[in-house]
């Protein structure tokens, strides 16, 4: 394990990573440090709400449609705090879904779905944001992944 | 959103689906027609499902490994000497 450069893709040049990296990781210390320890169910919760949060949160990201959108996906899942009696449910729609043109391939859907705000894209920036999304995605997992090796050894 | 609809052309659609070919695990050379295109869509569809559950498989062992730490556990140190 190189300790001189722990962190996956910290190099000067790509900036975007490292800001992930360390929102990330003030993120998993402030949960460590949470005190009662919450259930092991509970922190798992919050651990994948920080990976989301991280990569949301990213300089490249900041000005991406899917960004802004999994925010806001966030908010409301950290307002439905368990142990509420009812909790009321209200899905918002931000923006008007628009409905897949005929020439597009029929899997444009799903990955409107997949990606954040992706009902909303013209197919054009659907690829796009698609792209950026899944460099962020993979990002996060292999600085997790990472982050685990070294807690590991 | 604007009502208006920019005419996209055929060479930015073929731009991008080889920016998300190279993306993929395993990249391949193909050329960028409609049946290729919706593969790659189809792969693009299974890969970011499977980044999600890897995602949430991090998440519970992250999990695992934080329950057992204390104050004065390595992990703690590993975090605080990465954030300075």
């Amino acid at each position: 394990m190189n300790r001189k450069n722990p962190l996956p893709n910290s190099n000067p040049n790509s900036p975007n990573s490292s800001m992930q990296a360390l929102h990330f990781l003030q993120a998993l210390a402030r949960i460590a440090r949470a005190a009662p320890k919450p259930a092991h169910s509970a922190r798992t919760r919050q651990i994948r709400h920080a990976a989301y949060a991280s990569m949301a949160h990213s300089s490249r990201s900041s000005r991406r449609t899917w960004s802004r959108a999994l925010l806001h996906r966030l908010r409301q899942w950290q307002q439905q705090r368990p142990g509420r009696l009812l909790t009321v449910r209200r899905r918002v729609r931000i923006v008007t879904p628009i409905t897949s043109r005929p020439e597009e391939p029929a899997r444009a859907e799903t990955l409107r779905q997949l990606v954040p705000g992706g009902r909303g894209m013209e197919y054009c920036n659907l690829l796009e944001e698609t792209a950026d999304y899944v460099q962020c995605l993979r990002a996060q997992v292999q600085l997790m992944q990472t982050l685990l090796d070294a807690f590991s050894s | 959103m604007s009502s208006r609809r920019r005419r996209i052309t055929d060479g930015e659609i073929n731009e991008l689906i080889t920016k998300l070919q190279s993306l993929l695990p395993e990249p391949r050379r193909r050329n960028t027609n409609r049946a290729s295109a919706s593969k790659l869509l189809k792969e693009t569809c299974s890969y970011i499902k499977s980044l999600h559950r890897e995602v949430e498989d991090l998440s519970d062992r992250l999990s695992d490994i934080i329950e057992t730490m204390d104050g004065d556990s390595p992990q703690v140190e590993i975090i605080r000497s990465l954030l300075n």
